[in-house]
């Protein structure tokens, strides 16, 4: 079975439940290496999508549900995260194309693109302490679930354990990339703010799914 | 947190809106989306300037929209970059069809929402071209970094740029003369204390009494070594000598010597710092032809400042001195 418009909406309303719960814990995973102003973004971000949602018309698709996540984002959270999650939010609903379901391997492809997306705006590879640290992990073992044949609520659950993992994994790194860069040996010991907020909205997709196929 | 505001939500939209009312003679206020414009653009023919970036740096951008520097700024949140779509707004609205120059500060989200801004005011037929400062010698240039920050030399880049735009100059042209003056500035700045950003309500980082941050940034971020305090003299020549270094500035260079304070700090300590700083220069032969001694580039209420060196040639000098008229920084007209 896949997961359809429902899932979608519900996607975006837990992930701007979980942000808006996650907020000062993302300020203050930032205000350690960057400026901290990562989770007051992110709210204000999810926070103006929630409203569009009731306007989506009639017909729409996980795709237009992720593409007006992707405009939302883009012109209401600055920073860096804005163009970053919003490529990677515009690249997923090109993935998703016109398609009414998303299966495990569609699934897949989805969140492999929205990396891609990540990667290609803020040309940050792995081990650069960044949200691509959460999501490369997240992608691949995405992938294997789906290629082991699994169902779809099992391969977002596999990404958001593998982005979680992501996410603690950045705590001994030193940045490459982004304003932790600047701190040099100092960042280590410190979560990147990216990679968690990455983590907290791959659970939130997991999440969604175990509740519209009741597992 | 102690600080003349209402709702934190509220801080920049009250502010700029503030401002507009202090300067309506000079600038206008465009609400939705966010920016603030000369109240004469667009002008036909002229290159237009935008520049902007987070809240929190007054008087940059905005106190420098005006004849003879920026058509247009454009503020983020606090230490927020600003979206693309008040950037492709400001840029639209300061396009007198000589095309628009962006002045972006080096860090990542200003110069990709400057960048994206650029696509599409480029997709509407604008030429857009950017200089992205990235003057402050603390961030070692390798690749190891995101790249050195824009911080000082920005203010000096704006009014130069300003000013041949302002001449007439095309778009290549001004773009030139900004990414010169931005190959010419050095910068590096230090705090005393760290500043609380309104929604966040807790200082930036922690530093002791009697410790000193070198290196900082303009968002509070922490810099790269911390002190215990010393004197003035020898707090300047922690700021003034990896500067002279770094371009190198040599016996017989003109420059321009900018002492900046982070917000905090009274113009008495800047002052003192002046003078020290254009002593050792002075010791060096080297000619501070121009100078610039105040808050023009800060991080909210941080204590702290910043020096910035620019080598000059005799453009730069006429441009330094070209009439100017904004709200924060105004001479010869």
């Amino acid at each position: 079975m896949g997961l359809d418009i429902t899932w979608a909406v519900d996607w975006v309303r837990r992930s701007a439940q979980v942000i808006a719960e996650h907020r000062m814990e993302l300020i203050e995973l930032d205000r350690a290496i960057g400026d901290g102003d990562h989770g007051e973004n992110m709210d204000r971000g999810f926070q103006a999508v929630l409203p569009k949602l009731d306007d989506l018309p009639a017909g729409s698709t996980p795709g237009d549900v992720l593409k007006l996540v992707a405009t939302t984002l883009i012109s209401t959270v600055g920073g860096a995260a804005g163009p970053l999650y919003g490529t990677a939010y515009l690249r997923a609903a090109t993935a998703a194309g016109p398609a009414v379901s998303l299966g495990p391997e569609e699934l897949a492809d989805v969140l492999a693109a929205a990396r891609d997306g990540i990667v290609a705006r803020g040309k940050a590879e792995p081990g650069d302490k960044t949200m691509v640290d959460a999501w490369t992990p997240a992608v691949d073992a995405a992938r294997d679930a789906a290629e082991a044949g699994e169902d779809a609520a099992t391969v977002l659950d596999a990404a958001a354990d593998a982005a979680e993992r992501g996410a603690v994994a950045t705590e001994p790194l030193v940045a490459r990339k982004g304003r932790a860069s600047y701190l040099g040996e100092r960042a280590v010991g410190h979560r990147d703010p990216g990679a968690e907020s990455s983590a907290l909205l791959l659970r939130a997709a997991a999440d969604s799914a175990a509740a519209a196929t009741g597992s | 947190m102690k600080k003349i505001i209402n709702d934190p939500k509220d801080v920049v939209g009250e502010s700029v809106d503030g401002f507009g009312r202090a300067h309506a003679d000079l600038v206008r206020v465009e609400t939705d989306p966010l920016y603030v414009v000369r109240a004469d653009a667009p002008i036909a023919g002229k290159v237009g300037l935008v520049s902007g970036g987070g809240s929190g740096h007054e008087p940059l951008h905005a106190g420098y929209v005006g004849f003879g520097m920026l058509d247009a700024a454009v503020p983020g949140a606090v230490f927020t970059s600003p979206t693309p779509d008040p950037i492709l707004a400001a840029t639209k609205a300061v396009d007198g069809g000589a095309g628009v120059l962006h002045i972006v500060k080096n860090y990542t989200g200003d110069v990709l929402n400057f960048e994206t801004a650029a696509e599409l005011a480029a997709a509407d037929g604008i030429e857009v071209k950017a200089v992205v400062t990235n003057d402050d010698v603390a961030v070692k240039d390798s690749l190891y970094t995101a790249g050195r920050r824009g911080v000082g030399g920005t203010v000096i880049v704006e009014k130069i740029a300003g000013a041949a735009a302002e001449r007439g100059d095309s778009l290549d042209e001004v773009a030139a003369i900004a990414e010169r003056v931005n190959a010419n500035a050095r910068s590096m700045g230090l705090a005393l204390t760290p500043c609380t950003v309104p929604h966040a309500g807790e200082p930036s980082f922690e530093l002791a009494d009697d410790e000193v941050e070198i290196g900082i940034g303009i968002h509070g971020e922490p810099g790269r070594e911390r002190i215990k305090l010393e004197p003035a003299d020898a707090l300047v020549e922690r700021l003034l000598d990896p500067i002279l270094e770094d371009l190198p500035y040599a016996s017989g260079d003109r420059v321009l010597l900018f002492v900046n304070g982070m917000g905090g700090t009274p113009l008495m300590e800047l002052y003192i710092a002046y003078r020290h700083a254009a002593a050792v220069l002075d010791g060096r032969g080297i000619a501070v032809e121009r100078d610039l001694v105040g808050n023009y580039i800060t991080s909210l209420e941080m204590q702290g400042m910043s020096i910035t060196l620019v080598k000059l040639d005799d453009e730069m000098i006429e441009l330094w001195d070209a009439p100017v008229q904004t709200p924060s920084l105004r001479w010869g007209r």
